[in-house]
């Protein structure tokens, strides 16, 4: 059976582009999820925080996982089912309860969404004892597990994801002994150091670099240096955040073009991959964005796929390329056809800098601005489709 | 029965991989064979991190112990692997020259790989190596073909001998440390954490701590040196990149960096050799393993695309000498395995089998053995069907490495089930995928709590 749309992912970006398929009419749209529910990581963030943005009410993230799982009815949700391949030509190969098997559709939207790189992928030196776990595992301990893990860990990292997990940390009456940032400000945007000194009476030291983790079975300290100055934190765990990285094996392993920059698929304007049956949205396409943001390219996705199903999408080609430069770490999307729409393009810096932002079109300055970038900040431009005429090539930089 | 008489006809010391052949060869020939671990689990030392590797011992000192050893491992696991259901991959080997100096040593390893007895090693055309290798670094020179190197896994095998032992009626003790011993006519009473066991014969191959238990019998005439080794594991994408193993021209010292498959489909990146005294602890370190990432670029350029999935270190128990340090003492009734570096996994099988002979030789001969009880472990490996790709399915617990809570349940129970969280890993590859358990931690904590204690406690007034 040929489906208008299969959607790999049951989280935020997912649901929220199974939603508006049904309400575009489709009413053979298939979610693949690989967890015995769906609604994603929001599931284990139970302070609030979540909905702004797409349901514009202010939700803990399983109320937000309930009501995007809620607002998604009349698409088959489809459990405890891993996709285990991609297929040139829009099929997935899953295995599920049934057994192994090959699923085909119109469309298919890549939307696993995101995961922190571990202890090994940072090459961390010093023992391997248990307690050293990644923000998500450490939220799935406490909210779905009702277990905790270590008393007095470190938090490494200090982007939006690294107070979450504070906030998580009190919750289950952990007391963090420090969060470590080794740039020189945090990267969560103020106050949020003052709300973790201040309230949740935890010292953030930025400017200081994680050098070992120490301990047998379980972590004993960490070493840590800063300044050229090194020092011992005791302490019986380590919560890793703040490095993302999409959960794209499927694309690096399959038949789709994958962008190093990103760690995702390369999508044109439309969030179409380069075998057009293939669609990607949310956190698969870079690290990270909040849930929120996923939703709404969800969304923007799926309207892409109705338009592709109806067949006024328009057909799929080359298109501009455009490559990240100076400054800056990656751009997407990777390909532009220009219409009559503006296009926005979503960047990120490599590091804090000051500097102007500009777009090339061949060579030539199209647009510049004055822009002050953060690490791990989104930024985003948009470009006039008259920019866009008659070029070969675009290029973004930070100079 | 004599009370007077032993509990064991012998107590093998250090449950590593050693320990685990020695256990199965003499649980086989009718012995009553006591395992003695202080760890929680099996493979809690030196065995638990290396290459994984079953080498031909074609670069071995010819007419050592170790070649010989190597060379009887090797073929008595190429017999045994498909009962115990254990993985072979028959990749072979490339050693690559990169420069004059490595070219002009080639013929030299060739010669050596005769005298070993490993006939089928030739040296090959850069061209040929080429053809076989595309990803390599276009600036080699030539090569050395060594077609009967292959893949193991480190974990299962020890995993099939211990079960296979206790399957033969052996007893396997593990969280007892032995703190010393006292030698009387009928065999040993050695001291340990949980109390006093009885043995007629004691078989010393504690690994780092060798030299520590062989004073129990006599001082020491080895000392352990621990060598540690830190290896880089890359993502399964990575695993086209080479097909056969690829090793660099040997030095005195370490056979060098080693990019290889693993039994799992991913790339393996590695050792190093660093002399350290800690017999503890093997860390990894940044800059380390930063080198052996530049090493294995080096080597293929396309690494650097790929993204690391772990690292890991192991102590491999060298000693002064270069040999595997083996003796039986017959009047102690004792029976020394020292010194066994990093080809103990391939030899270990070969070293059972000496000691067979050993101990026939100086303790008399040995009952007739029962029939052997064959003890498949479960397949881990891509190579055949694994339990998520069957109709029927129980949830896939570990999304990266798609182990299913079947199989974790299943590593927590039975004749030898894991003792810890490593024992469980292991087991059953759950956490050890690219995400190293950001997606499944809680899951696995679910179903291994109430086996494994002290990872996770309840929050206080929690409903969960």
């Amino acid at each position: 059976m040929m489906r208008s749309a299969i959607i790999i992912g049951g989280g935020p970006a997912g649901l929220s582009a199974a939603r508006t398929l049904v309400r575009a009419g489709h009413d053979d749209v298939l979610v693949l999820e690989r967890n015995p529910e769906a609604g994603g990581l929001p599931r284990f963030a139970a302070h609030p925080g979540w909905g702004m943005l797409d349901f514009h009410r202010l939700w803990s993230g399983p109320t937000y996982a309930r009501k995007l799982v809620a607002a998604a009815r009349g698409a088959e949700i489809r459990t405890n089912t891993t996709v285990t391949a991609l297929l040139p030509g829009g099929g997935v190969e899953v295995s599920g309860p049934g057994g192994m098997e090959r699923l085909w559709a119109h469309t298919v939207l890549l939307a696993a969404g995101i995961r922190e790189m571990p202890r090994g992928a940072r090459l961390l030196s010093g023992t391997r004892p248990w307690g050293v776990l990644g923000t998500g595992a450490f939220q799935e301990l406490v909210y779905a597990g009702g277990v905790r893990p270590f008393q007095q860990p470190v938090i490494l990292g200090t982007e939006l994801v690294a107070f979450s997990a504070l906030l998580t940390a009190r919750h289950a009456g952990i007391r963090p002994v420090a969060m470590l940032e080794e740039a020189p400000r945090i990267t969560a945007r103020r106050p949020g150091d003052w709300i973790a000194h201040h309230l949740l009476g935890v010292p953030v030291r930025t400017a200081t670099r994680l050098v070992a983790i120490e301990g047998g079975a379980r972590v004993e300290a960490v070493r840590v240096e800063q300044a050229g100055r090194q020092e011992r934190i005791a302490c019986d765990g380590v919560i890793l955040s703040g490095r993302f990285v999409p959960e794209a094996a499927l694309v690096r392993a399959g038949p789709l073009q994958f962008d190093a920059a990103t760690g995702g698929p390369a999508i044109d304007n439309h969030f179409r991959c380069t075998d057009p049956a293939f669609f990607a949205a949310g956190n698969v396409l870079r690290p990270v964005e909040h849930s929120g943001a996923a939703a709404l390219e969800g969304i923007a996705a799926a309207r892409a796929m109705a338009q592709a199903l109806a067949g006024t999408l328009p057909a799929p080609a080359q298109g501009i390329p455009v490559q990240a430069q100076g400054g800056l770490r990656y751009v997407y999307p990777q390909r532009l056809l220009p219409g009559d729409a503006p296009i926005r393009l979503c960047a990120r810096a490599s590091g804090e800098k000051r500097g102007r932002l500009r777009v090339l079109a061949d060579g030539e300055v199209v647009q510049e601005r004055r822009l002050h970038a953060l690490p791990d900040r989104r930024i985003t431009l948009t470009l006039p489709a008259a920019v866009l005429r008659g070029v070969r090539s675009l290029s973004v930089e930070l100079a | 029965m004599n009370a007077d008489a032993p509990a064991y006809d012998m107590a093998i010391i250090g449950a590593g991989v050693v320990g685990c052949a020695i256990f199965r060869e003499f649980s086989l020939a009718g012995l009553r064979v006591a395992l003695v671990e202080r760890g929680a689990d099996i493979l809690s030392g030196a065995s638990k991190a290396n290459s994984a590797l079953l080498h031909t011992g074609f670069d071995a000192i010819p007419g050592s112990l170790e070649a010989a050893c190597m060379r009887e491992g090797h073929a008595r696991y190429q017999a045994l692997h498909q009962g115990l259901g254990l993985p072979l991959l028959r990749t072979g080997a490339i050693v690559v020259a990169w420069s004059p100096a490595d070219l002009a040593a080639l013929p030299g390893i060739v010669a050596r790989a005769h005298d070993n007895g490993v006939l089928d090693v030739r040296q090959i055309s850069a061209e040929d190596v080429r053809t076989r290798e595309p990803h390599l670094a276009d600036d080699l020179l030539g090569g050395v073909l060594v077609p009967g190197e292959a893949v193991i896994d480190a974990w299962s095998a020890p995993l099939a001998y211990a079960r296979q032992g206790l399957a033969m009626g052996g007893t396997f003790l593990p969280n007892t440390r032995v703190t010393g011993g006292s030698q009387a006519e009928a065999g040993w009473t050695l001291q340990t954490s949980q109390g006093p066991l009885s043995a007629s014969v004691v078989v010393n191959c504690a690994g780092n701590q060798g030299d520590a238990v062989e004073a129990i019998a006599r001082p020491s005439p080895f000392e352990i040196r621990p060598r540690k080794g830190q290896f880089v594991v890359l993502d399964k994408t990575a695993y086209p990149l080479a097909s056969a193993i690829i090793l660099p021209v040997p030095n005195e010292r370490t056979k060098g960096v080693v990019i290889c498959r693993t039994a799992y489909g991913n790339l393996l990146v590695g050792p190093t050799a660093e002399e350290q005294q800690d017999r503890e602890n093997a860390t990894v370190d940044q800059a380390m393993l930063e080198g052996l990432l530049a090493q294995g670029r080096r080597m293929i350029p396309a690494l650097a695309a790929e993204p690391v999935t772990t690292t890991y270190a192991g102590l491999r128990p060298a000693t002064q000498f270069k040999d595997y340090q083996i003796e039986a003492l017959p009047q102690r009734r004792w029976i020394t395995v020292g010194g066994i570096r990093s080809t103990g996994l391939t030899g270990s099988l070969g070293i059972a089998a000496h000691l067979h002979r050993l101990y026939a030789q100086h303790f008399g001969p040995l009952p007739t053995p029962a029939d052997p009880v064959l003890t498949p472990v479960p397949n881990l490996t891509e190579e055949h069907p694994r339990p998520w790709q069957r109709p029927g399915r129980d949830e896939i617990v570990c999304h990266c490495e798609m182990v299913t809570r079947g199989e974790i349940a299943a590593a927590l129970q039975g004749p030898l089930p894991a003792g810890d969280l490593g024992g469980l890993k292991r087991r059953t590859r759950c956490m050890m995928g690219r995400c190293q358990g950001f997606y499944c931690t809680w899951r696995v904590m679910e179903i291994a709590a109430p086996h494994v204690p002290g990872l996770v406690t309840p929050i206080q007034g929690s409903s969960a």
